[in-house]
């Protein structure tokens, strides 16, 4: 077993519940070398809602909240407020997200509160069968749009920027380095920054959206739309003179005179 | 020379080492895994330059790889 692997996951309730080749692992192993080469393993607590990318932060030898579908986000402003020296990482999915919590990630990077949104987007509610998610593609035949999806996808980075998030980002699990790097760049980050994860699931989006099975072959496919551009990947945004919520409160505080 | 090691109890076998390992390494084998699918083998260690790729890329956290034997290679 890999040495960071084994000091920070449990190891008693390996293995992990994830098919073979999928990119959750990926994301874990990218958080793990993040937090090791920033050495605050103390400092983080990790919230997660429903999900497959939910489970993520479950096996970390950290704290951890699992919490409702589509609530990561309100669970981590209450965990902020409640002991601000915390950094919080909040993996999502596209499903939890974008779709039932979407009025939630809207206002949390309206606040600019400081939180880390890592969100897994794999193009479909894998956990429950294949069902059509905000995120998958046009035309995608899926369990829950059989003759080929005719909504457009809703893109979560342009999103969060028209919102205010202040560090918004896109890669891939084809880009473990520079995903590491995103994230422990979000952790320093004060405000919200949300980075999206592009990952494989080639048990069901492999049969509906990419026609593929094969895990190596889908991360290959990220590296080549990447260079077509029919997927913008990259650092978006990164505006570290905007306010986050807590800076705002206290000024407000000491305005008022209820503190000094 | 690189120690590489692939976990039994680990490895799903997923197949993304054959193709990110830039030197390939990692070859398919007969080996079955503790999940019950073939796992990678390990060919000619010597040619390893330690870009880290294959440690980072494993979902299932099944490779290691050191420089020197029971000293992990810190970059």
């Amino acid at each position: 077993m890999n040495s960071l692997y084994e000091k920070y996951i449990k190891t008693e309730s390996l293995p992990t519940l994830f098919c073979p080749g999928c990119g959750n692992g990926i994301i874990q192993m990218a958080t793990i070398r993040a937090i090791e080469a920033m050495g605050i393993a103390k400092d983080i607590a990790c919230v997660s809602g429903i999900g497959c990318s939910s489970w993520i932060p479950c096996y970390f030898k950290l704290d951890v909240m699992h919490t409702m579908h589509g609530r990561a986000i309100p669970f981590a402003t209450g965990l902020k407020m409640a002991q601000p020296d915390k950094k919080i990482v909040v993996f999502t999915g596209d499903g939890d997200c974008l779709a039932i919590g979407g009025n939630h990630f809207l206002h949390a990077c309206a606040r600019n509160i400081d939180l880390t949104i890592v969100m897994v987007n794999n193009y479909i509610y894998g956990m429950t069968g294949g069902q059509k998610s905000p995120a998958t593609p046009l035309n995608a035949v899926t369990k829950t749009s059989p003759f080929g999806c005719i909504d457009d996808p809703i893109d979560g980075c342009l999103l969060a920027q028209t919102m205010g998030a202040s560090y918004v980002a896109r890669w891939t699990t084809a880009h473990p380095v520079q995903l590491e790097k995103a994230i422990r760049e979000g952790i320093e980050n004060k405000g919200l920054s949300y980075i999206e994860v592009l990952s494989q699931c080639p048990v069901q989006a492999g049969k509906s959206v990419y026609g593929e099975k094969d895990p190596a072959a889908i991360m290959k496919m990220y590296k080549k739309a990447e260079k077509e551009g029919t997927v913008n990947i990259g650092l978006f945004k990164h505006d570290d003179q905007r306010k986050d919520y807590l800076t705002r409160v206290n000024e407000c505080l000491v305005e008022k005179g209820m503190e000094v | 020379m690189a120690f590489i090691s692939v976990d039994r109890k680990c490895c799903k076998g997923c197949d993304i080492c054959y193709s990110i390992c830039p030197k390939k390494i990692f070859v398919a084998s007969k080996t079955r895994n503790q999940y019950g699918t073939n796992m990678p083998e390990i060919t000619n260690p010597e040619d390893c330059i330690y870009c880290g790729l294959c440690e980072r890329v494993c979902p299932d956290g099944a490779i290691n790889v050191m420089k020197e034997e029971g000293k992990r290679d810190e970059d």
